[in-house]
């Protein structure tokens, strides 16, 4: 499978978000955010860091970029889709993912290896649901990564499935609400993370539990 | 015009409580709810659109309400 990883203005994490796919899946290669073109990419990374600045609102600008057009398409069609952090910032402001990212509840930029939970979805057959497999080792480095939305949306959304990640117990960084740190569309195919999978994939940092997370979307490449 | 965006009623507002935390070191007693949001100015020749403006980019209408103020 080809991965496809944005690169914004401001983006910083897409050298790291290129190494982890060519690891977990193969192949990858950077996508400038003016083109339009994903012509032989099978699947789409959205990369943490400070698009467009982060003005106005993390993510807020750079939804309406000409490679972002090309990605919503891309998810329509049912392939895969992984935001981090910024990248799901982005997601979510283009509304290809439900809920937005607050200000973390102490204001304070947040930087530390952390444990997830996987949570079961609709479409993710042998990620064997929460307690079968141990926590993933995954580092979180945020500002804005306070997941909320109302109430009755959070309902619908764990009665989908569409939780995708849980900080586990006691570890929650920022507030989010029902320790969400990852959530899925409907279908499955587009996911976003705060957490960073990217810089979990080589023993050397300590773990290569970021792997997963890549090939969890590798069922949805066409 | 002008637009202003604060939080939406019911969504933790950090920056609001950390502002009303410092207050009674100061000597200024007795303010509350202090809710702390964003005022964009603009100039729009087509004044009719500026809602639909408002929710696709100046505020999410997920976590913020928005006022639109003729000056």
């Amino acid at each position: 499978m080809i991965w496809g990883v944005l690169q914004f203005p401001g983006s910083c994490d897409e050298r790291d978000a290129l190494h982890a796919c060519t690891l977990a899946s193969g192949e990858a290669r950077l996508i400038w955010h003016e083109d339009r073109d994903l012509e032989g990419i099978d699947g789409v990374v959205v990369p943490g860091g400070f698009s467009y600045g982060d003005y106005l609102r993390a993510g807020a600008i750079a939804r309406f970029s000409p490679a972002m057009e090309a990605v919503a398409e891309l998810a329509d069609a049912g392939g895969p889709v992984l935001g981090i952090c910024n990248g799901f910032q982005v997601l979510c402001e283009a509304r290809l993912l439900p809920g937005a990212l607050l200000r973390n509840e102490d204001l304070r930029f947040v930087c530390r290896q952390l444990d997830l939970l996987e949570v079961d979805g609709p479409e993710t057959g042998d990620m064997g649901g929460d307690s079968a497999h141990r926590p993933l080792s995954i580092p979180a480095k945020h500002g804005e990564g306070r997941y909320y939305a109302p109430e009755p949306m959070l309902d619908e959304l764990e009665a989908n499935g569409q939780v995708a990640y849980r900080y586990a117990p006691g570890q929650n960084p920022n507030g989010s609400v029902r320790d969400i740190a990852g959530v899925r569309n409907e279908s499955g195919n587009v996911l976003g993370l705060m957490p960073h999978p990217e810089h979990a994939v080589d023993p050397l940092t300590g773990s290569t539990d970021g792997l997963r997370v890549f090939r969890s979307l590798e069922r949805f490449a066409a | 015009m002008r637009v202003l965006i604060r939080p939406k009623e019911g969504i933790l507002d950090p920056q609001g409580k950390a502002v009303e935390r410092a207050l009674p070191a100061l000597g200024f007693e007795g303010v509350e709810h202090v809710r702390v949001g964003r005022m964009v100015e603009l100039e729009a020749e087509d004044p009719v659109r500026l809602a639909e403006l408002c929710e696709k980019l100046l505020a999410n209408p997920l976590i913020e309400d928005f006022e639109i103020q003729t000056l």
